[in-house]
């Protein structure tokens, strides 16, 4: 009887092994089938091409800087202005909601993150990029000297891409950073309140207990906008230029596969978009990992921390 | 379990059969011809309900690709394949014309609600980016007695790759030799001006809502859309309209001095009554087929399809091919080894 259930206890163990190294193999796999798709680009441009501007299919000239830039512009962008207001839609659904707004609440969150991308780009070029342009229009001509604010003004480009992908962005993160509050423990509200905390200074006590949750959450956020592809190059505008500027069309690495791949005949530029999809691939890992490795030191400099305070008291007491 | 093993073998017998009477071709390629193209198979199969022709229009870079690599019987592409590229195919391929389409100039300018003329040398210069207000004098000099307002010109462009950009940057560099030298020709390029939609409707959408823009988009994509165009000087100096007329004629013109291959721009095309961008879009085929019996179907398929299968173009905004066309065309199928 204990025989068997040791021996079912290892087929699970085995089994469910088997299926995490399935995805550790898989992600193998894809970045050795993208070298090998992408070798001949890899071969021809080397290093310059992730460092080059020039995109030119015509001559079989790539270089892949200007969506690595628009790619990264976007999506920090897009943090940017996500991060703030959806903490601030998760503490207050969280913390400070009356308790029957806070299903309705929820539900709308999760139901931006439901909506499909198309949809958002069809909305960000009738609704968004008009309004965007008029407001780039009544902008003040002294701020357009600035090199954010440069260029005429099209309506399509950094601006609304980094706004549409902020709106995507925003129910991730919000919704993630309100499951990170919710496990913060009531006694730690309570210990708060309880040393005589007002109501801000108790919640920005939870914020910091939970805040290695909440780095993920943004980050997460972060993950979704460097991938976004069908809302982004219907409102960027798409043009390969590396600027500052938030009026100039750009473009993303997302977006330039979405455009080309299936037209692309030629076997360099087949390869050097691949080759795209690598770099895309490369960056994303990057990504994940930093995070990853932010979450982890913070985490164990909690541990350090609680660890210095408790050696002390159990000096004391010896 | 047995008769399950006998039902297995009746199965067997029942799809083996159904696969002698129906017959099924695969093909792939250009996204442009795909209304006319299943408009053509589903009525050739009403006339031969044995024969099934599936097309997936991925485009015309991924038709060429599977047609290289075999997985489908034909291909379907708006640019003809370099020789390169027919070079590394496995046998030789053919290509045939099926219909004609065109590509519009469309604009938004505030005020503006004429129709207005230009010149392919215009059209260059404005998507170089050397001509940037619409009252500069190159536009008002073609445009006597409209009123052109000061404002900037928004160059559009597709933001995928297409054999519509294919058509247009064809015609550009015909007419122009420093869009020739500077830009080229391909189905997507290093634009030197503008913004990028993707798609007909991405482009379209932006021009409608810029006041200054221009676009191109295919001549069906603006009748569907009813939206206003402007006329282009042909190489005869008249400034023409595109319609299904005037795009046949470029055809027309263009067939007598048709190569043996099919593989022609017609854009710039000369003579009078021409539509100037103006462009075929082929079928690939191989000469010489592995599969005999689906090459015999196909084969008949094209014959109807050049023939009585013309009098779909014109409702679906396509232009049909001239006769001139059709008849040497239809000499040049004999070529392909149904046995």
């Amino acid at each position: 009887m204990r025989a068997g259930r040791a021996a079912g206890d290892l087929a699970f163990r085995l089994g469910t092994g088997l299926f995490g190294l399935v995805l550790v193999l898989l992600v193998a796999a894809i970045g050795a089938e993208l070298v090998r798709q992408s070798w001949l680009s890899i071969e021809t441009f080397g290093l310059n091409f992730w460092r080059t501007s020039i995109w030119d299919p015509v001559a079989g000239e790539f270089g892949a800087l200007p969506f690595i830039w628009g790619t990264l512009y976007s999506s920090m962008l897009a943090l940017l202005l996500a991060t703030p207001i959806a903490l601030g839609i998760a503490v207050f659904i969280s913390e400070l909601c009356p308790n029957r707004l806070r299903p309705p609440l929820v539900f709308l969150t999760e139901l931006l993150a439901a909506i499909p991308s198309i949809v958002y780009g069809l909305w960000g070029i009738f609704v968004l990029v008009p309004a965007v342009r008029a407001a780039e229009t009544a902008f003040p001509q002294a701020l357009k000297s600035l090199p954010f604010f440069s260029g005429p003004p099209f309506g399509l480009g950094m601006l609304s891409a980094a706004l549409i992908l902020a709106v995507m962005v925003i129910p991730f993160t919000s919704s993630i950073a309100r499951e990170v509050l919710k496990s913060v423990p009531v006694a730690q509200r309570e210990g708060a309140y309880a040393l005589g905390a007002t109501r801000f200074e108790a919640i920005t006590a939870a914020l910091y207990y939970a805040r290695t949750g909440i780095v993920g959450a943004v980050l997460l956020g972060f993950g979704r906008a460097l991938g976004e592809t069908m809302a982004v190059t219907m409102v960027i505008g798409n043009s390969p230029k590396v600027t500052l500027s938030l009026f100039a069309p750009q473009h993303t690495m997302a977006a330039v596969l979405a455009n080309e791949f299936s037209e692309a005949a030629d076997d360099l530029y087949l390869n050097a978009l691949i080759e795209i999809g690598l770099v895309l691939f490369v960056i994303t890992l990057v990504v994940n990992s930093l995070s990853r490795l932010l979450i982890w030191s913070m985490a164990r400099s909690e541990r350090q921390a609680a660890a210095t305070t408790v050696v002390p008291a159990a000096e004391s007491a010896a | 379990m047995r008769t399950l093993g006998i039902a297995a073998i009746g199965f067997t017998v029942l799809v083996a059969s159904a696969a002698a009477q129906k017959m099924q071709i695969q093909g792939a390629g250009a996204t442009f011809p795909n209304p006319i193209y299943s408009k053509w198979f589903s009525e050739y199969n009403k006339l031969h309900p044995n024969v099934q022709i599936n097309y997936q229009p991925i485009g015309s870079g991924g038709g060429i690709r599977q047609i290289t690599g075999q997985t489908v019987f034909f291909g379907a592409s708006d640019g003809p394949m370099t020789g390169q590229q027919l070079k590394a195919a496995p046998g030789a391929l053919m290509h045939l014309p099926t219909v004609l389409g065109a590509i519009v100039p469309v604009y938004n300018i505030p005020g503006v609600t004429g129709e207005l003329k230009f010149t392919g040398e215009l059209l260059a210069n404005i998507y170089l980016g050397k001509v940037t207000k619409w009252n500069d004098a190159a536009i008002a000099q073609l445009n006597a007695g409209v009123k052109l307002p000061a404002t900037d010109i928004t160059v559009v462009h597709r933001s995928d790759g297409s054999g519509t950009t294919y058509i247009w940057v064809d015609y550009l560099s015909k007419v122009s030799p420093e869009w020739k030298s500077n830009v080229g020709v391909n189905t997507s390029v290093n634009w030197p001006a503008g913004v990028g939609g993707k798609g007909n409707e991405g482009v379209s959408g932006i021009v409608t809502q810029t006041p200054g823009s221009i676009g191109y988009v295919e001549l069906i994509y603006a009748l569907q859309n009813k939206i206003s165009y402007g006329t282009v000087r042909n190489a005869a100096g008249e400034f023409t309209k595109a319609t299904v007329q005037s795009v046949t004629a470029a055809a027309a013109a263009a067939a007598t001095q048709m190569p043996a291959d099919f593989r022609v721009s017609i854009t710039n095309a000369p003579g009078k009554g021409v539509y100037p961008i103006s462009s075929f879009t082929w079928l690939l085929l191989y000469e010489n087929p592995k599969d005999k019996a689906q090459a015999k179907t196909m084969v008949d398929f094209v014959k109807w399809a050049l023939t009585d299968g013309q009098k779909y173009c014109a409702p679906l905004g396509y232009a049909p091919l001239p006769d001139s066309v059709v008849k040497l065309e239809l000499a040049a199928i004999a070529r392909i080894r149904t046995s």
